[in-house]
C-alpha cells in the first residue's frame, strides 16, 4: 500500500523535527550577578540590548552605549532598535523560544507584569543592576514590581498635562488655564467665540480617557477586590463629561484612525487652543508653526473632574533583563549605567524625556520650564493597575471608547460592554461592579 | 494484512526508483505544511496558550501544564457561545462575495476592451497590471493616507466640490465598503490578464462562424465567448475566493488595531487570538482549522458543481 510508506515517511520527518525543535540548550550563563557586583572591570563579553526609543531619540542613546563602553571597554553593547509598536510581540515570540531574545529591553511600564508573570523577566532585587533604589521616584518604582519583586529598573516617566496655546488665550482674554473640566469646556467656548479658534481635539484612545476617569474618582479595576469597576456610576460620569466635549462645538471632532496624530498636529500647527499630552509631545510641538516661538507652549496639570481631585495615568519605560540571558553580568552592569543618575539627566536635556530619580532633577533639567512643568504634573498622577496585559485592556478599551465618543452607544452601555468584553476575554476572575 | 504488506513488498520493489525520486518533495511538504497542520490540529484539541505551555527560560523552567479537551474548543465556537464567530463568518463571506464579484465582472470588462485592437494597447496592459506589482502592505499604506479624515486626498478631493469629509475608517459601514474597495483595486489586475488570456485561447473561427449565421454580439458574448472562458473563469474564480477569505494584509493593514473589530475577518481575529495578551494557542489553532474546513469544502462543492454543469452541457 503506496499510502502507508508516506505516512512512515512523515512520521520519520515528524519525529526529526521535534527532536531539532526540542534540542533547547538553556544558557546557563552565571545569574547571581557576583561578579558584577564584585569586581565590574573584569566582566567581559557582549550583550544586545532593544531599544524601543524613536529615531529623534536613537543618537542620544548611542552616545550613552559609547561612554558605557569607554567605562567597561571588554563589553560589547549590541543596541538594536526595534519599533515601539512592535516590541512587545517580539520580544514574546523570542523569549518564549529562547532563541533571539535580547539580553536587556527597554519595556512599557504596562508590559512589566506580563511579562514577569510568563516568567521571561529576571528578578533584580539585591543584582547591581538595581543602583540605589531609594533615589526612585515612587510611582514609577511601583510598575517596575511583580508579585514582590523588582523585575525592571525606571528610565523615564511621564503623566499626562493640558498643554495651551499662550498667545491664544491672551487674545482671548484669559488669564490662566482651567483647572477642572468644566473650566476647561467654558475656557474652550470663550476661545472659540473670541478668537474663532476651536477649544481642542480629543485623542479617542482610552489611556487619554483615564484623566476623565481619575477626576471623578472612578478606575478601570479595582485589583484588591477583583473587580471590574469602569461601568461605575462615576465612570459613565466620566465619559459624559468626555461625550460633552465633543458634543459641543468647541472641540473638533476626534479622527477614528491616527487619532493621536491628528489631534497633535491640530494642536501644533494653531488649529486647536488646548490638548492633552504627554512631555514626549513637547519637542514635536515645538516643530509646528504655532509654537515656532517656544514660550508660546503653555503646561499646566491636567484639569480636575467633578469630585474636585485630578489625576492623571504615570506611563513611561524600565529597563528589564531578560531571565535567560547568557551574560546577565554584563547585563547588570549595562541597566546600571543607564539608569543612574547622571545617564537620566542627560537624556533630560538632550530628548525631554523625565527622570525617573529624584538626584536627576538637577538645576540644568528643571530650568527648562517644559520640564519643570511636567514635573509638577507627576505630583497629580497615578500608577495603573498593575496587572499582566494591562495593555490588552486598552485595545479592547479604545474600540469602545470610540463608539461612546461618536455617539454609537451612549457611556453607560459602551461601558457596561467594555466590562463585559474584559470579564469573558481577559479578566475572567474579576466580578463586575 | 499480510497481503497487504506483500503488495506494499512487490510495489516498492518495482517502483523503488520512483519513490527515491519524490522522496525529496515528501520531505520538504511534510516539514513545511504536515508538521505545522498536524500541530495546528493537535493544538486546537487542548487548551494550550502562552501561560501553560512548557518552556525553559535560562535557570527558570516551567513544566507544561496544559490538557487536552478534545471538541470543547470547536463547541465553543460553534455554538456560538465565544459570540464574534458568527456575525465574523457573515462578514467575511459578504466580503469574499463582494470583492471575488467585483474582481470578475470589473476584471472581464476590462479585458475585453483589451482584447480589441485599440492604440497603445501594451500600454494600457501594463498600467492596469501595475496595482497586482505593488505588494499589499505598500497598497495599504497608500490607501490608509488617501483616506485620512482630515489630511487624505479623497476628502480633499469631496472638499472642492463642496461635499464634507466622509470618515473612511472610522463608521463601521463606511470602513467596510472601503477596505472592499482597496481589495478590489488590488485584485482586479489579475483577474483581468488571465481573463485576457483565456479570451485569446478562444478560437477566432467560432466568432466568425457566428457572425455568419447572424449572431448579435450580445449573443456572440454570451454563447461564445463565456463558454470559451470558463475553463480559467472556473479556477481563478476558486483561487480569488480562497485568497479573499483570506486576504490579512488589507483588513489588518488598513482598518489596524483600533477602530473597531466589527470589520475583521475570520483571520485577522485568529491572529489577535495568537498575538495578542496572554496568547491563545488553542482558540487561534481551533479558528485556523475551521477556516481551512469552511474552504475545503467550499472547494469540494464548488467543483461538483462546475462538474455537474460541464455534463449537463
Amino acid at each position: 500500500m503506496r499510502r502507508g510508506i508516506t505516512v512512515a515517511a512523515i512520521a520519520g520527518v515528524l519525529a526529526l523535527t521535534a527532536t531539532a525543535c526540542g534540542g533547547n540548550d538553556g544558557g546557563s550563563g552565571d545569574s547571581s550577578g557576583k561578579k558584577a557586583a564584585e569586581d565590574p572591570q573584569s566582566v567581559s563579553g557582549s550583550i544586545t540590548w532593544w531599544d524601543t526609543s524613536n529615531e529623534a531619540e536613537g543618537p542620544t542613546y548611542d552616545k550613552l552605549v559609547a561612554a558605557f563602553q569607554k567605562e567597561y571597554p571588554k563589553i560589547k553593547v549590541d543596541r538594536t532598535s526595534v519599533s515601539f509598536d512592535q516590541a512587545e510581540q517580539k520580544f514574546k515570540t523570542a523569549a518564549q523560544s529562547g532563541k533571539g531574545a535580547p539580553d536587556v529591553i527597554r519595556t512599557d511600564v504596562g508590559w512589566s507584569a506580563g511579562f514577569a508573570n510568563l516568567g521571561y523577566l529576571q528578578p533584580l532585587d539585591g543584582t547591581p543592576a538595581l543602583d540605589n533604589v531609594g533615589d526612585f521616584l515612587p510611582g514609577p518604582l511601583s510598575t517596575a514590581k511583580w508579585n514582590g519583586e523588582t523585575v525592571g529598573v525606571p528610565q523615564v516617566t511621564d503623566t499626562l498635562g493640558l498643554l495651551y496655546n499662550k498667545e491664544v488665550f491672551q487674545e482671548a482674554g484669559i488669564a490662566k488655564p482651567p483647572a477642572t473640566w468644566d473650566e476647561f469646556i467654558a475656557t474652550a467656548k470663550k476661545i472659540k467665540q473670541k478668537t474663532g479658534v476651536t477649544g481642542t481635539m480629543l485623542n479617542p484612545e482610552g489611556y487619554f480617557s483615564l484623566p476623565f476617569l481619575y477626576g471623578e474618582g472612578a478606575d478601570m479595576l479595582d485589583v484588591e477586590g477583583k473587580k471590574i469597576t469602569v461601568a461605575s456610576p462615576e465612570g459613565v460620569k466620566a465619559m459624559e463629561t468626555a461625550l460633552q466635549l465633543t458634543e459641543s462645538d468647541v472641540a473638533l471632532k476626534p479622527a477614528t484612525t491616527d487619532g493621536y496624530v491628528a489631534a497633535q498636529t491640530a494642536f501644533k500647527d494653531g488649529k486647536v487652543a488646548m490638548i492633552v499630552n504627554g512631555p514626549w509631545s513637547v519637542s514635536d510641538s515645538y516643530g509646528g508653526k504655532a509654537f515656532k516661538n517656544k514660550d508660546n507652549l503653555g503646561i499646566a496639570n491636567i484639569p480636575a473632574g467633578s469630585t474636585g481631585k485630578a489625576a492623571a495615568p504615570i506611563g513611561g519605560h524600565n529597563y528589564s533583563v531578560y531571565r535567560g540571558s547568557g551574560n546577565k553580568d554584563a547585563a547588570y552592569l549595562f541597566v546600571k549605567f543607564m539608569s543612574s543618575a547622571k545617564s537620566q539627566e542627560l537624556t533630560a536635556k538632550e530628548i525631554n524625556t523625565l527622570p525617573t530619580r529624584t538626584s536627576a532633577y538637577t538645576a540644568a533639567v528643571t530650568a527648562d520650564p517644559a520640564k519643570k512643568a511636567f514635573q509638577q504634573a507627576l505630583s497629580v498622577s497615578r500608577s495603573r493597575p498593575v496587572i499582566p496585559g494591562v495593555g490588552d485592556l486598552f485595545v479592547a478599551f479604545d474600540q469602545h471608547y470610540v463608539k461612546i465618543l461618536r455617539g454609537d452607544v451612549s457611556p453607560e452601555d459602551g461601558l457596561k460592554a467594555l466590562a463585559k468584553e474584559w470579564n469573558t476575554k481577559l479578566l475572567k476572575d474579576y466580578t463586575v461592579g | 494484512m499480510s497481503t497487504l504488506i506483500a503488495r506494499t513488498r512487490r510495489s516498492f520493489a518495482t517502483h523503488w526508483y520512483a519513490w527515491a525520486m519524490v522522496l525529496p518533495v515528501v520531505v520538504v511538504l511534510a516539514v513545511l505544511v504536515g508538521y505545522p497542520l498536524g500541530r495546528g490540529v493537535y493544538l486546537s484539541f487542548t487548551d494550550a496558550n502562552e501561560a501553560n505551555i512548557g518552556r525553559v527560560i535560562g535557570d527558570f523552567e516551567v513544566p507544561a501544564s496544559y490538557s487536552f479537551v478534545g471538541l470543547d474548543n470547536y463547541w465553543h465556537i460553534l455554538s456560538g457561545q465565544e459570540g464574534s464567530f458568527y456575525p465574523r463568518l457573515g462578514w467575511t463571506l459578504a466580503w469574499t462575495a463582494s470583492c471575488v464579484f467585483l474582481h470578475y465582472t470589473i476584471g472581464l470588462g476590462l479585458a475585453l476592451m483589451l482584447n480589441r485592437r485599440l492604440k497603445g494597447r501594451s500600454v494600457y496592459r501594463v498600467l492596469l497590471i501595475l496595482p497586482w506589482a505593488v505588494p499589499a502592505f505598500v497598497a495599504a499604506f497608500a490607501w490608509k493616507l488617501m483616506y485620512n479624515t482630515n489630511n487624505g486626498v479623497l476628502n480633499a478631493l469631496l472638499g472642492k466640490v463642496g461635499v464634507g469629509p466622509v470618515d473612511w475608517l472610522g463608521d463601521p459601514f463606511v470602513q467596510k465598503l472601503s477596505v472592499i474597495a482597496v481589495n478590489t483595486w488590488l485584485g482586479v489586475p489579475f483577474m483581468m490578464v488571465a481573463i485576457l488570456g483565456g479570451l485569446q485561447s478562444i478560437p477566432r473561427e467560432l466568432y466568425e462562424a457566428a457572425e455568419m449565421d447572424g449572431a448579435s454580439p450580445w449573443q456572440r458574448f454570451r454563447n461564445v465567448t463565456l463558454p470559451g472562458l470558463r475553463p480559467v473563469s472556473s479556477t481563478i474564480v476558486l483561487l480569488g475566493t480562497i485568497w479573499t477569505f483570506n486576504m490579512f494584509p488589507i483588513i489588518f493593514l488598513v482598518i489596524g488595531q483600533a477602530g473597531g473589530t466589527e470589520s475583521e475577518i475570520l483571520v485577522t481575529y485568529a491572529y489577535r487570538l495568537a498575538f495578542q495578551g496572554v496568547r491563545d494557542y488553542a482558540g487561534s489553532a481551533t479558528y485556523g482549522i475551521v477556516i481551512l474546513s469552511l474552504l475545503l469544502v467550499f472547494s469540494v462543492f464548488y467543483r461538483g458543481m462546475l462538474k455537474r454543469q460541464e455534463a449537463a452541457q
